[in-house]
């Protein structure tokens, strides 16, 4: 396999840079879907039916935690791809086991805010617009969901076959991935939450 | 029992038990051939666990033209239904199923895979790579595909087929009107085959953008090549939309939200909307690779070079760009105002420029050409008139106040269908013509072909054209009969004999490719067209790894460089080459899509959850593989080239 070494570990094969232009053109992709959830959402928000409004249901302190905890794991990751870059494995899975226990705590707190919501009156099948509120902010959970179990793959992967080009490469996509989620949520918290509170 | 009741065909008759006969029967013969010819072990190993881009097309053509056969009975049922005023012959329900699945199987499972098996043959060869850039992903692709075609084709022997339009509109497809389980099917089986469109996009868009021949920059690629890349760049920006219009009409089926019901805050027109944000994209999608297709077969076949090279390229670049700002005009007449219609009309409209240079590129290229009246060139001649007519009656279709005249007739399916028949059927002809030598090394004769030619672009005119008058006239699509008071009776029945004569056609073509395979000669050598392109400076049938050494490139034809001005081709020494190896996920990942998708259908949520964690299983199983390929060493290369013409003469 030719390597080439001007370039940083995930970038060295082929096959690696195949992988992460790949990649970019699915997180596009992603782009396309969400665009099309939030298009929807903003169409339906004020299609409320005889159900309750954003304003009604919205509570700030739960979606503050979950904001605090979604951008706090993306420098987390940030910090492991640093590491990863210096060669130094165990600094890695650190910062990347930190990042998936921040992941999974934010799920904790969508998990709790799902049910309240059900709890008030708010379901899925209330009105259009809890609907595709459920929707969108479900689409984004499913994929930090995934999002987990993938990145514990990749620790574990990691653990047994060091840092090479190919575990580095898949790493690195991971954390493209895991920052997409977050600029998704920067939307979500912005123009889901702020706005409906408004 | 009543458990068992939804699995029943809500509207049965004759044809549909003779239909289930027919399945049961033809899947017992492929069993039992397969067991008695001890061919199971030879299908697994070299096609369902392949990687190869050649043998996924090859799939990928066989299942098109099945998907052609179940469309074009579709296509008969209908236009006999409606041969004479007041007929019997179908219901208005079954009327309703089968214009929903030909429509569906026609866009959906007949015209993409079409497309996709040509690119997938044919762009790696053209741009000099070993395969694309994710074998494993190729194979996924066609597999989704695959079952969501299969899904979607059983739904009208279990449970009933969907039968509110290819288009689906909400409300009519929501629960309140459509009671059967036939619209999940529809949500369903398309969300599985689109998700392999999806993964098919990303693949040819990073295959052409890092695997062409180091010496082959964006402006030197082939013109198929060109539309093969923005046609995946339209499918990875519109297939996302799609995505999530299937994704959010099944939360309205299966689980109850308010999205495009007319109860509780919910929108009907915003299905139509994103719908047509997805469909109207979808065409181009379609239509763009044919004109790549006949960009190549029009330079070689006037032995000259592609009149007007950029301005072909910025033309589909602009045709892309314009195609996802139009997707109001399938619905003038539903009430977004004027002010709106008349945006998407203007911008309807604008898309005939690029499409009318297109036109004339072509027309300039035969210019003082010494044109050879091929099958292939046939239909690329037959094409330009008729798509014409297409797209003039498309801008009238695009005038908004005209509109309402057009709306739902006949009309509008005379218009579309002259552009996606000419557009795409044609050019999917022309292209397996073009490169069926270079798929399985002996040609389809020319003289059946030319009689297939003929049948099919009278019979296409003579169904089609008759359309015209009674959609002006008033007669409107979808409606399963009318009274002889109309007039229309006449007109109609012309149809219906232009639509035997087209069905003739497409039974010479069948013809012409058993008879081929029986008594063409297989000593034509690697290029019989004598052609302009990479894919013909390589052996046919190609072999696996499809170029021994890296083609050296420095026009859009090099291979015609190569034979006219003596430009080497191929240098350096033959070195040992990576290839990926077979692997049977993608097949099983697929099959458990089709039982995931069949439990989401009829509501069974324990098989669904389990399929859904078996899916993860898939994928986790993938992430922890250790696969790296293999390597061809240099002797078998140098055995399997040393018959090769291109190898020995590159001296020439």
């Amino acid at each position: 396999m030719k390597l080439d070494n001007s370039l940083p570990l995930e970038y060295k094969t082929e096959q690696g840079r195949l992988n992460i232009l790949g990649f970019w053109i699915f997180l596009g992709a992603e782009v396309m879907l969400f665009a099309t959830l939030f298009a929807t959402y903003f169409i339906l928000a004020p299609r409320t039916a005889s159900g309750p409004t954003g304003a009604e249901i919205f509570e700030i302190t739960p979606v503050l935690i979950e904001t605090i905890l979604l951008l706090t794991s993306s420098f987390t990751i940030g910090l492991g791809v640093h590491a990863m870059r210096l060669g130094r494995k165990n600094a890695m899975m650190t910062f990347f086991g930190i990042t998936l226990l921040l992941g999974l705590a934010f799920l904790g707190v969508e998990i709790y805010e799902f049910t309240h919501y059900v709890n008030i009156g708010a379901g899925l099948q209330v009105s259009a617009f809890t609907g595709i509120l459920m929707t969108t902010l479900g689409t984004h959970g499913a994929h930090v969901t995934l999002g987990l179990f993938w990145g514990l793959f990749i620790i574990l992967q990691v653990k047994k076959y060091g840092l090479t080009p190919k575990t580095a490469n898949k790493a690195f996509i991971f954390s493209l991935y895991w920052h997409f989620l977050d600029v998704v949520w920067i939307f979500i918290f912005s123009f889901v939450y702020l706005k409906g509170m408004m | 029992m009543t458990y068992f009741d939804r699995f029943a065909i809500p509207h049965p008759s004759p044809a549909i038990y003779a239909s289930m006969v027919a399945i049961g029967l033809t899947v017992i013969a492929i069993l039992f051939g397969l067991t008695y010819f001890k061919k199971w072990g030879y299908l697994w190993r070299e096609w369902l666990t392949t990687v190869d881009h050649k043998r996924i097309g090859i799939m990928y053509l066989i299942a098109a033209l099945l998907m052609l056969f179940r469309g074009g009975v579709d296509a008969i049922m209908l236009r006999a239904q409606t041969a004479v005023p007041d007929n019997t012959l179908l219901d208005a329900q079954h009327y309703n199923e089968v214009f929903t699945t030909h429509g569906v199987v026609m866009i959906i499972f007949m015209a993409m895979p079409f497309i996709y098996a040509l690119m997938n043959f044919i762009v790696p060869l053209q741009i000099g790579a070993r395969d694309v850039a994710f074998p494993r992903l190729n194979a996924l692709s066609f597999w989704l595909f695959f079952m969501g075609a299969m899904l979607f084709n059983i739904s009208f022997v279990v449970g009933g087929s969907p039968d509110a339009g290819w288009t689906s509109y909400f409300p009519l497809a929501g629960n309140d009107f459509s009671t059967s389980v036939g619209t999940n099917y529809y949500l369903l089986s398309i969300q599985i085959a689109g998700i392999g469109t999806l993964i098919s996009g990303i693949n040819f868009m990073t295959t052409i953008f890092k695997m062409r021949v180091p010496s082959m920059t964006l402006m030197k690629m082939p013109m198929f090549t060109w539309t093969a890349l923005i046609t995946n760049a339209i499918v990875v920006f519109a297939f996302p939309v799609l995505t999530v219009v299937l994704l959010l009409g099944t939360m309205d089926r299966l689980f109850g939200t308010h999205i495009f019901t007319m109860t509780n805050g919910g929108m009907d027109m915003l299905w139509a909307n994103l719908f047509w944000v997805w469909g109207h994209p979808e065409v181009y999608i379609l239509i763009l690779p044919a004109f790549g297709i006949y960009s190549e077969i029009v330079s070689t076949f006037s032995r000259r070079n592609l009149y007007g090279y950029k301005s072909m390229v910025a033309s589909i670049v602009i045709i892309s760009f314009l195609s996802f700002l139009v997707w109001a005009h399938h619905f003038f007449t539903m009430g977004q105002g004027a002010l709106a219609n008349s945006i998407f009309s203007i911008t309807t409209m604008a898309i005939a420029i690029p499409t009318g240079i297109k036109i004339f590129n072509w027309l300039l290229t035969m210019r003082k050409g010494r044109i050879e009246f091929t099958v292939p060139m046939l239909y690329t001649i037959g094409f330009i008139p008729i798509f014409t007519i297409g797209g003039v009656t498309g801008v009238m279709l695009g005038m908004a106040s005209a509109d309402y005249q057009y709306h739902n007739t006949m009309f509008l399916v005379a218009h579309f269908h002259y552009t996606i028949i000419p557009g795409v059927v044609f050019a999917m002809l022309a292209g397996l013509t073009y490169w069926w030598p270079k798929m399985f090394g002996y040609m389809l004769s020319e003289k059946i072909g030319k009689w297939a030619f003929w049948f099919i672009a009278i019979g296409f005119n003579v169904t089609f054209f008759p359309m015209f008058f009674t959609g002006l006239d008033g007669q409107a699509r979808r409606m399963y009969t009318y009274s002889e008071a109309t007039g229309y009776g006449p007109l109609n029945l012309l149809s219906f004999a232009g639509a035997i004569v087209l069905m003739a056609g497409v039974a010479i073509l069948v013809y012409n490719i058993y008879y081929s395979t029986r008594y063409a000669p297989r000593n034509i050598g690697s290029d019989p067209w004598n052609a302009r392109t990479l894919e013909w400076a390589t052996q046919s049938p190609v072999q696996s790894y499809n170029f021994a050494r890296t083609p050296h490139v420095e026009s859009t034809e090099a291979f015609w460089d190569h034979k006219k001005k003596g430009k080497p081709l191929f240098k350096g020494k033959i070195e040992k080459i990576h290839m990926p190896n077979n692997s049977g996920m993608p097949f099983i990942m697929s099959s458990i899509f089709f039982v995931w998708g069949f439990s989401f259908v009829f509501s069974m949520w324990i098989p669904a959850i389990i399929t859904t964690i078996a899916i993860f299983a898939c994928m986790a199983h993938r992430s922890f593989e250790k696969d790296d390929g293999y390597y061809i060493p240099v002797e078998e290369i140098e055995a399997t080239e040393k018959d090769s013409e291109v190898l020995t003469d590159e001296t020439r």
